[in-house]
């Protein structure tokens, strides 16, 4: 392996960005590629696949066998709200391989009691974020109803490029935060990246269905990234 | 948020190779490129070997990490990559029949 192809692929790691090792099992060498980078013929067929799926392989291209080893950031979830819905969604979120964190500056809803065993911040999205900044492998649910605790997180999730975007609240109240996400500067295009009402048309009626709902649209937006312009990562 | 939930760099096999590399040191690098049937490790999964045979990461979860490490040490020294093949049937690897009749093919590399 060549060292600055390690050293390269370490810093894409680190930074929670996806890239592929792509070494010719013929003569040896190797190179990165980052997602969107642009790779002609079956070897950039077969790396855009491995970027969806994150799974590794051998392919044929051009004579040659090639190895892509395929590194993706592990895919997380971050919620804004320690409510009802949230201590059904994180248990069940861990379960399914998406890491959950919650953020809600209201204390007596952010409690280690409600929340065993999560990352818990109680705080204002604005001071974690600004901390831990969310990337295109996070999915964001906003579940307060509370505008002053949601829009910016909403905001920054769009700007971000989280592969999930979702916001709690009918149709109704979804109108008027659109309202609002344009005045802060949001596009209309951004906008329409948000999944609201949140979750997957399950008819989900109490929190823990809701929280099903909210997981199952999570997963299917990672796994079908690049598939469509709404789900795209960019 | 924190790095160790989501990249565990203590315990990282190609970070541990990039420090072993800065620290002057000979590397392999060995990558599960191929499984059949029940291999216990996923394919792009690595061991990181040294020239004095210490080693991180796995390709096996422990069955064929020894027989690696020779031929890794080998290979830095030659500096020539190989292709090996390990079926995975071995009874004494499993105490209640996991994963018997699998088969991996790990590709050993020098580093630089």
């Amino acid at each position: 392996m060549d060292p600055y192809a390690l050293k390269t692929l370490n810093a894409e790691r680190r930074a929670r960005r996806a890239a592929i090792l792509v070494t010719d099992l013929g003569d040896g060498r190797d190179r990165i590629v980052r997602e969107g980078d642009q790779v002609a013929g079956d070897l950039g067929t077969a790396i855009a696949k491995a970027f969806r799926s994150g799974n590794s392989g051998s392919v044929e291209a051009e004579g040659r066998t090639f190895f892509l080893n395929a590194h993706l950031p592990r895919p997380r979830l971050v919620v804004i709200g320690a409510v009802h819905i949230s201590q059904a969604l994180a248990p069940m979120a861990r379960i399914s391989g998406y890491p959950l964190e919650i953020i809600d500056p209201r204390t007596a809803f952010a409690t280690p009691d409600r929340f065993p065993d999560v990352t818990l911040h109680a705080e204002w999205p604005q001071d974690v974020l600004e901390r831990q900044p969310l990337d295109a492998y996070t999915a964001l649910a906003a579940v307060t109803h509370d505008p002053k605790i949601d829009d910016f997180a909403l905001k920054a999730a769009l700007d971000a490029s989280c592969f999930y975007v979702g916001a709690l609240g009918s149709r109704k109240t979804h109108a008027k935060r659109v309202e609002r996400l344009l005045a802060l500067g949001a596009s209309a295009e951004q906008i329409a990246r948000i999944h609201a009402p949140i979750g997957l048309d399950i008819g989900a009626a109490s929190p823990a269905e809701i929280a099903v709902a909210i997981l199952a649209q999570t997963i299917l937006a990672f796994r079908s990234r690049g598939l469509d312009a709404k789900g795209a990562a960019a | 948020m924190s790095d160790s939930l989501y990249l565990d760099e203590a315990r990282d096999p190609l970070i541990i190779a990039e420090g072993w590399m800065k620290d002057g040191k000979d590397v392999a690098i060995a990558t599960v490129v191929e499984t059949w049937g029940s291999a216990p490790r996923p394919v792009g999964s690595h061991l990181v070997i040294d020239a004095e045979g210490n080693f991180h990461g796995s390709v096996s979860g422990g069955c064929v990490e020894g027989a690696v490490v020779s031929e890794a040490i080998d290979v830095i020294g030659s500096g020539k990559a190989r292709m090996l093949e390990f079926g995975v049937a071995d009874e004494t690897a499993w105490q209640v029949g996991l994963s018997c009749g699998g088969r991996i093919r790990v590709y050993v590399e020098r580093l630089g």
